[in-house]
């Protein structure tokens, strides 16, 4: 077990390596652009320019220059960015990761509450017009765009209806941290997160859905049904154990490139200072050192979701936990 | 026969939504302590039969009478079947690999079937569990009942779904082809341990469709045909001189233990008819040798002696 375990992170901690590498060549090592000028940004003064290749080792091999660059960024930590005023990067990720992470756990709260419902109760009522009704309203969240669903929100609560009964518990838009005011933090996530997790809860319904009926035709449901089992329980405790799998992988992977800056548009619309936003930023002005943390970061979270998920799926089928290290 | 048979089927059809109909009247009858081998080949309705019996059918239409210790199965509410189902009728399935759910111990979901029926604790159930798994065979019972099904091989996880099907200690107990899946020597062990549970007193309904199995473990035996029965009676009568030209065929098609062996094993020309294409008489009259123009009329199930019955003209009074 230990052993699995220890193999299992050094499987990790390579496939970081093996993304650092990609990313670091991507950036700096595209032949026929000098990354120097890149990082001090647009109209660098020499001086400006001649410290970045010096503190970057520009100058030297790429092996050298590779090193450099994760050194500044995992151990000393000073990588800063030249287009922001010498700022330093990695600390600016680190205080977006916690508004990133409460809108993401939110969101996930949502989806997966909806999903649920939504995907069993089409399931159990499959072919009726509830079934299709539902169907047809995840179809709807999954086709619009999350940015015109917040924008579309934001008009609503933030300007038209803003003053009604039914919206004047809406804060304006931004993140209050939940250490300064739980009540706050709450209601300001709230209206975003949603927003976000409205495509997901679509999508999920569907998967939900479909593995669930064909769940349903496996032959140990037909046992459970001639234990004696009730409806509630045939569905709930038997179904839905076997239809989990694809869904807690799916999970998985949407958990975690949310975390990693995929909530961009949410952040952006609902001007909560996250990973999303920060890159978004980044992007917009060409910062790049800042844009090598983010992703750096993004991958780091996908990678360690991942190792969660595999960790998941051994806990909810036994046959891949002997599969995967043998017995 | 009838008020005092543990399982009295009679007239049994089955309709699908759209008119077609899969059984064609079904009747037998099924004592305590008696084993009922349902023979025939695939689609003539055995498992159809068996699910009617525990209510496994949703979306099929029956008519007629499935009369189970005095109560008429049909038509009953799902909600008293499931009282029913599993506690004192079970039912063991033909393929032991996928009738266990994958995820959970095979111990978890014997405990389950015992905790819908009775009240007992978790802790009660599990040694209740671990009695019959001991019972039904199964080398270290405590241990086997933590393991998964993958875990186990076909004939202990066969043991098990019987040991499963047992837990409530079941009146009447449906076995759907039981031992198929399973090599030769599982196979008897299985069948003798079908013995046991009838010599104890419960019905056992034994589908199948090999003459082997229901000469091992049977006692009667109801041959079945495009959804009707065609002939019944005690197993011995029956193997020995099988009345209906489909009885005659089918055994003829077993190749012999003793004495020369035929160059060809003669086998019966043609298709069983499907739902569709039934014929309005005698379903077997286009494969049949002995076809006569009376054959046109679809002839009862009449009894020709003593507990044999035989649906064929050529025994008509």
């Amino acid at each position: 077990m230990i052993a699995a375990l220890l193999s299992r992170i050094g499987q990790m901690a390579l496939v970081i390596f093996g993304i650092s590498v990609l990313v670091f060549c991507i950036f700096f090592a595209t032949p026929g652009a000098d990354p120097t000028a890149r990082i001090a940004g647009r109209g660098a003064s020499p001086q400006v320019m001649e410290r970045v290749r010096a503190e970057y080792g520009f100058d030297r091999p790429l092996p050298v220059q590779y090193v450099r660059m994760m050194e500044k960024l995992f151990v000393s930590r000073d990588l800063t960015s030249f287009v922001n005023h010498g700022q330093k990067v990695v600390p600016e990720v680190a205080s977006a990761a916690p508004v990133t992470l409460s809108l993401v756990l939110w969101a996930a709260f949502f989806w997966v509450m909806g999903s649920l419902g939504i995907g069993i109760v089409s399931a159990v009522l499959r072919d009726s017009w509830v079934d299709r009704f539902m169907m047809v309203l995840g179809l709807i969240g999954l086709s619009m765009p999350v940015f015109w669903l917040g924008e579309v929100v934001n008009l609503f609560t933030q300007s038209r209806w803003h003053d009604t009964w039914m919206f004047r518990w809406v804060p304006p838009l931004g993140y209050v941290p939940l250490t300064e005011n739980p009540l706050g933090w709450a209601r300001s996530l709230l209206l975003p997160s949603l927003t976000l997790a409205v495509s997901f809860m679509g999508l999920y319904a569907r998967i939900l859905r479909s593995e669930l009926l064909s769940a349903m035709g496996e032959d140990s449901i037909r046992t459970a049904r001639a234990k004696g089992a009730g409806p509630v329980r045939v569905w709930l405790w038997h179904g839905l154990r076997l239809s989990w799998l694809s869904y807690v992988s799916l999970f998985g992977l949407d958990f975690a490139q949310l975390l990693g800056g995929g909530a961009l548009l949410t952040e952006v619309v609902f001007a909560l200072p996250g990973v999303g936003r920060l890159t978004y930023q980044a992007l917009a002005t060409l910062d790049l050192p800042l844009i090598m943390a983010t992703v750096m970061y993004a991958a780091i979270f996908v990678v360690i979701a991942n190792a969660l998920v595999d960790g998941i799926y051994a806990l909810l089928d036994p046959r891949i936990r002997e599969g995967q290290y043998g017995r | 026969m009838g008020a005092d048979s543990l399982l009295d089927i009679q007239n049994l059809k089955l309709d699908l939504p759209d008119g077609r109909r899969l059984l064609e009247g079904v009747s037998f009858q099924v004592q305590a302590g008696e084993a009922l081998g349902v023979v025939g080949e695939s689609g003539s309705g055995k498992s159809l039969t068996a699910m009617s019996v525990m209510g496994l059918l949703p979306g099929l239409y029956a008519s007629g009478q499935i009369v189970f210790a005095g109560q008429n199965l049909v038509g009953l509410p799902d909600k008293s079947m499931r009282k029913l189902r599993g506690a004192r009728i079970a039912m063991i399935f033909q393929d032991p690999m996928t009738a266990f759910l994958p995820v959970r111990s095979i111990g978890a979901q014997i405990d389950e079937q015992i905790r819908l029926h009775q009240p007992r604790s978790r802790r009660e159930a599990r040694a209740r569990t671990v009695q019959l798994l001991g019972r039904m065979g199964v080398p270290d019972p405590a241990m086997a009942a933590k393991r998964y099904p993958h875990q186990l091989s076909g004939g202990l996880r066969q043991r098990a779904m019987i040991a499963m099907a047992l837990s409530c200690s079941p009146d009447l107990l449906i076995a759907d082809e039981p031992t198929t899946a399973l090599d030769v020597t599982v196979q008897a062990q299985i069948l003798t341990l079908l013995r046991e549970i009838r010599d104890e007193g419960a019905g056992v309904m034994l589908i199948t469709h090999d003459m082997g199995v229901v000469a091992q473990a049977c006692t009667h035996v109801a041959v079945m045909y495009s959804g009707l029965v065609v002939e019944r009676g005690p197993v011995r009568d029956v193997l020995d001189r099988p009345l209906h030209p489909y009885t005659q065929a089918l055994l003829a098609a077993i190749p012999p233990l003793e004495g020369p062996r035929p160059e060809q094993l003669p086998t019966i020309p043609g298709q069983p008819p499907t739902p569709e294409n039934r014929p309005s008489g005698c379903v077997f009259a286009p494969r049949c040798g002995f076809v006569r123009p009376d054959c046109g009329v679809r002839p009862a199930l009449i009894e020709t002696e003593e507990g044999r019955r035989v649906a064929c003209v050529l025994y008509a009074v």
